[in-house]
């Protein structure tokens, strides 16, 4: 296995992009994405990464050009965080549907205004239905391993889908940790050399991004659909193959502390560290309180829910967006419609907490805790969401 | 067998929609967007191909005689011949149907 190290997680998502030997960069910096294309650009000019490194002028331009590099057969990444994505949107979408598998990391930040450069999913969510594959990291390992899992996933010939992997602003791209690298071997036996499925190249004209007439888009759009759920089956064993080599085992949906839990926290990214402590926490004064995480959010792994929360009375699921004048944040939302089917569907409490990036601390996630178990015993019919710790 | 459109099921369908054999926008029937036809008078008509320069999507074809003709198959009626002409040989007529 390769050596451990204290390294800057953004630094660290550098050196492993740099390691899946990445053939093209095009990327436009924003805070907090920023140090992530500043070492690449630094890479880059030192020979020791032997990439295209595109300075384009904003992000649209960026995914633009990544859907160019990644049609001619070019091992493509880029990066970016909330306006930036905002910026991009437009071709997000595009490169989903032309099945370009172009990695992306997202540096969560907050989406403007008032303006902001703290860390929530607000940008992530504005996009949640753009036909990528969303991958979220909760520490700087798990940042480094999904750089590497997006690729083998992405160019997949049987996935070759695009993959975002969310990585939470500050609290992750600025963290100095303790990390795993991976040693050359190990990468080489776990990314093979990226062999397009569709190729622009002279010897074999084809158009890309033709014309659609109301009488084919329905099935192309079902096609879509078709490929980013079928994904998963790879998704599943690159997570396999990834464990069998380094030896840490991710799933779609995660579990702590589930032994005869009757209430679980349902947590995607980063948080999920700070709720696990207030899970010990909680146990320790005999509350049966576990947790959840959501790695997987598209494809959306209704499978792996519905068994991990499988005799379970209440979910709280915390989610780090609104959606303004809707049914409550979006993770409760899909989280509701997920289970809406079972039998026994369990009571749903949705806390909205930690927008752009106000802390909310294991001591925030207990009172979180006693406010449901309070509404439990009153049985009150609950709002739908609560904005937690907003002042009023 | 090659499937026409309203055939193609989302199964049959390239990864990513794409278009493998070049130049089959050659197939795509345009002429059915047209609600004008136009009409060449052969007897005012004198070979210049100004109508021929002008079409837009190149639907006009010339003819062994050396006159020129609209291919129905494309011409999506658009009146541009009939304005362009020199003689004024070209009228729009509505589509019976």
């Amino acid at each position: 296995m390769g050596e451990r190290v204290g390294i800057e997680v953004s630094l660290a998502a550098s050196e492993a992009i740099k390691m899946a030997n990445v053939d093209v960069v095009a990327a436009y910096p924003i805070t907090p994405q920023t140090h992530i294309v500043e070492h690449l650009s630094q890479l880059v000019a030192d020979g020791e990464l032997d990439a295209e490194f595109i300075p384009v002028e904003s992000e649209h331009s960026a995914m633009s050009v990544c859907c160019g590099s990644s049609a001619v057969g070019a091992r493509t990444f880029t990066c970016t965080s909330s306006q930036g994505l905002a910026l991009m949107n437009e071709i997000v979408f595009i490169a989903a549907s032309l099945r370009l598998p172009i990695v992306m990391l997202l540096a969560n930040r907050s989406l403007s205004g008032p303006l902001s450069i703290w860390n929530d999913h607000s940008d992530v969510m504005s996009i949640r239905d753009c036909g990528w594959i969303q991958v979220f990291a909760e520490n700087g390992q798990e940042v480094f391993d999904h750089v590497l899992f997006a690729f083998r996933v992405a160019e997949d010939a049987k996935v070759s889908l695009p993959v975002i992997v969310n990585i939470d602003g500050f609290v992750l791209t600025h963290m100095i940790e303790p990390l795993e690298f991976w040693d050359e071997d190990t990468v080489k036996k776990y990314l093979p050399d990226f062999k397009p499925v569709n190729q622009l190249h002279p010897d074999k004209p084809i158009t890309m991004g033709a014309f659609g007439m109301p009488i084919i888009f329905t099935e192309a759009k079902k096609a879509q659909d078709e490929a980013l759920i079928k994904s998963k089956t790879e998704i599943l064993k690159a997570w396999k193959e990834l464990g069998d080599l380094v030896g840490r085992y991710y799933q779609p949906v995660e579990t702590n502390h589930l032994e005869g839990a009757d209430t679980v926290f349902l947590t995607m990214g980063s948080i999920g560290e700070t709720v696990s402590l207030a899970v010990n926490e909680l146990r320790s004064r005999g509350k049966a309180v576990g947790q959840v995480k959501l790695r997987l959010w598209r494809p959306f792994p209704f499978e792996e829910l519905r068994e991990a929360v499988k005799g379970v009375k209440r979910i709280i699921v915390i989610d780090r967006a609104i959606s303004f004048g809707g049914p409550g944040g979006p993770v409760a939302s899909e989280i509701r419609a997920a289970l809406y089917k079972e039998r026994t569907m369990p009571a749903i409490t949705n806390f909205i907490c930690g927008l752009a990036g106000r802390d909310v601390t294991p001591d925030d996630y207990i009172k979180m805790y006693e406010k449901t178990e309070k509404m439990t015993k009153k049985k009150v019919r609950e709002e739908d969401y609560i904005i937690y710790g907003v002042r009023e | 067998m090659i499937k026409s459109e309203e055939e193609l099921t989302w199964k049959d369908l390239e990864v990513g929609c794409v278009v493998s054999d070049a130049g089959n926008a050659r197939q795509y029937k345009t002429g059915d967007w047209r609600s004008l036809r136009p009409i060449c008078d052969k007897t005012k008509c004198i070979k210049c191909g100004v109508c021929y320069i002008f079409c837009p999507d190149m639907a006009i074809r010339k003819t062994d005689e050396g006159y020129f003709e609209a291919d129905l198959y494309y011409c999506k009626g658009c009146g541009i011949c009939a304005q362009e002409c020199i003689t004024s040989c070209i009228t729009m007529v509505e589509e019976e149907e």
